[in-house]
């Protein structure tokens, strides 16, 4: 793989940087970006409040089992009896908080992995870039299910496996967008100057490396959501009974025929989750990629 | 690394494949050593609690669990070579016997996707780029966006309450393959599988489509072709497309391969008897010589479908050739 985005790499266009609060500001000029970010806030904001809102408890019998709409379940009850308005309320917490925190490890360790292979220019990036293609051949829901199988769905462990497959994904664009930057006068200037290694990759690289790297981690925030998400589909969430949106969808899927609303709120739920998501991380690339059609014609 | 003083495309299909060798190597390492990690002893595990010292030595010794880990590894990965995938723990049958019929059944379902979703999408993706800021080209980019942020249980589901349960009833929510019987005696009950994985992979391609054939439109040769005048039809077909094809060979094998991880839970979803769903039950039920298997088998493919990529693109791609 890396053999060919070397290939590549002289033929696409260098990306010009940008610094990440300037395109971010200036993302939020597109339509698309907004609506990401009020569909984003909208499912962050009732997986805060939610709990505190839910008519009911997550796991309060409220009535009988697959209740259509109407009465005291305004989005009927579920297989159990239980309210799925209430559940749904509840049940997008452990998964943001799973994929942020997830998304968060992979970006840091694999944004300084990136950054270290590219500026080491020697063996060292070799064997960090292999490590990444033998995590990059495991599939991110495999390597999920092999770490569950051998310690268990816990939190933690979620957590890290997707981080990990993260990592090699963050890795591979950093270093691909750093090695550019690598070459240029100034970081041959910082070198002469005597400045510290470390602060060359921290100070000069990451800033001049946010761009690609911010639209990478937006992309890996889509897939770790559903990762997060079909792993509790799988039966494998930390709560195996939990007020959970893929624990919610693979308990009610049975009982769609008559209760469609068990599965159909959560279902609703992860969809504007991943499509907003989606929508932001679009409009931060097309912002970057404008700045740079834009600078390319000065 | 290795920097073997191999010249032109056969050498570097050489060097290619050294390294997935090296690849699949360090991924056996890896995954031994992850399984290693397990705590707890894997004859006491299929025995029960009430097995007997002699007999837990026994199965310890057949197990090679009496043996140095390094050399349980070489046990392992000879046979790996020689085909003998190993045992189930859970089933105590062959795991080569036991996930025979389930690989061909995955492989309909991954084949199907395949041959319908890649000209699709190429097609999709070449269209607009034609059609750049034109109506189809702002419809379907905006529309394959979204498809392409959904989860692919999501699409599957919401696949189902359209087609099987809720709005329509024309096709069955289930999917199941009776032992015996082959994927396609009930064709019916592919349809959603394989639209979702369509669903699922095509966004990725015509993105991708689109933006190499604008590249390609734009270029000097497509508009030399022009000028010579060559009708529209021979510039599109014989000069833009194929170039435009060598950046989406990559989409392609990435997406396949992901479609090794994807159908785990899509065969989970209509509950299809596939490689997807030996994964869920060996890991539900700790079975880790099948975990390890699979694991395997699905980094192969994946080294497999890269290396595969690499080498077309590089046939389709001269000017890339002259680098090596």
């Amino acid at each position: 793989m890396s053999e060919t985005s070397v290939a590549f790499a002289d033929v696409e266009a260098v990306p010009t940087p940008v610094r990440g609060a300037n395109l971010l500001r200036r993302s939020m000029r597109l339509w698309r970006t907004r609506i990401g970010v009020a569909l984003v806030g909208l499912i962050v904001l009732i997986s805060i409040i939610g709990p505190y809102i839910a008519p009911y408890g997550p796991s309060t019998p409220v009535g009988v089992p697959n209740a259509n709409p109407g009465g005291k379940a305004v989005l009927g009850t579920d297989y159990l009896g239980q309210d799925v308005l209430s559940r749904t309320l509840y049940g997008g917490r452990s998964i943001l908080v799973m994929a942020v925190l997830a998304t968060a490890l992979g970006l840091i360790a694999g944004g300084a992995i990136g950054l270290v292979a590219a500026y080491s220019r020697n063996a060292l990036d070799d064997t960090l870039m292999r490590g990444m293609d033998v995590l990059l051949a495991l599939p991110q829901i495999m390597l999920a299910l092999v770490a569950v199988a051998i310690i268990g769905p816990r939190t933690w462990v979620i957590v890290a496996a997707i981080a990990l497959t993260t990592v090699p994904r963050i890795a591979r664009v950093a270093r691909g967008a750093a090695q550019p930057v690598v070459e240029r006068d100034f970081i041959a200037c910082s070198e002469a100057m005597g400045v510290p290694r470390w602060r060359i990759v921290g100070g000069e690289l990451l800033p001049n490396t946010l761009g690609p790297l911010m639209v990478e981690a937006s992309l890996r925030m889509t897939y770790n959501i559903a990762v997060v998400a079909a792993l509790a589909f799988l039966g494998l969430a930390p709560d195996p009974n939990g007020a959970n949106w893929g624990t919610m969808i693979t308990e009610n899927q049975i009982v769609l025929p008559v209760q469609p609303w068990g599965t159909l709120a959560p279902i609703i739920a992860i969809a504007l989750l991943t499509m907003g998501t989606g929508l932001i991380g679009d409009g931060i690339a097309r912002t970057a990629a404008g700045i740079d059609r834009a600078r390319g014609e000065e | 690394m290795n920097r073997l003083r191999l010249g032109g495309v056969g050498g570097f299909i050489v060097r290619r494949l050294l390294l997935g060798v090296l690849v699949l190597v360090l991924v056996s390492v890896l995954v031994f050593l992850a399984t290693q990690a397990l705590p707890g002893d894997p004859a006491r595990a299929i025995l029960g609690r009430n097995a007997t010292p002699e007999s837990l030595a026994a199965l310890r010794r057949q197990l090679h669990l009496d043996q140095p880990v390094i050399n349980q590894y070489w046990t392992w990965v000879t046979g790996l070579l020689h085909g003998n995938l190993g045992v189930s723990l859970a089933a105590q049958e062959p795991i080569s016997k036991l996930l025979g019929p389930r690989l061909v059944n995955s492989g309909v379902l991954v084949l199907l996707a395949a041959v319908l979703s890649i000209p699709l999408s190429v097609a999709i993706g070449a269209w607009a780029a034609l059609k750049r800021e034109k109506v189809f080209d702002t419809a379907s980019s905006n529309l394959l966006l979204l498809l392409a942020a959904l989860p692919e249980f999501v699409v599957a589901l919401v696949l189902v309450i359209v087609f099987a349960t809720t709005v329509l009833h024309v096709l069955p929510a289930i999917s199941t393959v009776p032992p015996g019987s082959q994927p396609w005696d009930n064709w019916e009950a592919l349809v959603l599988p394989v639209l979702t994985l369509v669903i699922a992979v095509a966004p990725y391609v015509a993105r991708v489509m689109r933006a190499s054939m604008i590249e390609v439109l734009e270029s000097d040769y497509v508009e030399m072709a022009r000028l010579k005048g060559l009708t529209e039809r021979t510039v599109l077909l014989r000069h833009a497309l194929p170039n435009a094809l060598g950046p989406v060979f990559q989409v392609i094998a990435l997406n396949l391969a992901y479609l090794a991880g994807g159908i785990i839970i899509i065969e989970y979803v209509f509950n299809y008897s596939g490689v997807g769903g030996a994964i869920q039950d060996a890991v539900l039920n700790h079975d880790l010589p099948v975990v390890q298997a699979l694991a395997m088998l699905i980094a192969t493919v994946y080294v497999v479908l890269n290396l595969l990529a690499d080498v077309a693109t590089i046939l389709v791609t001269p000017r890339l050739r002259t680098r090596l």
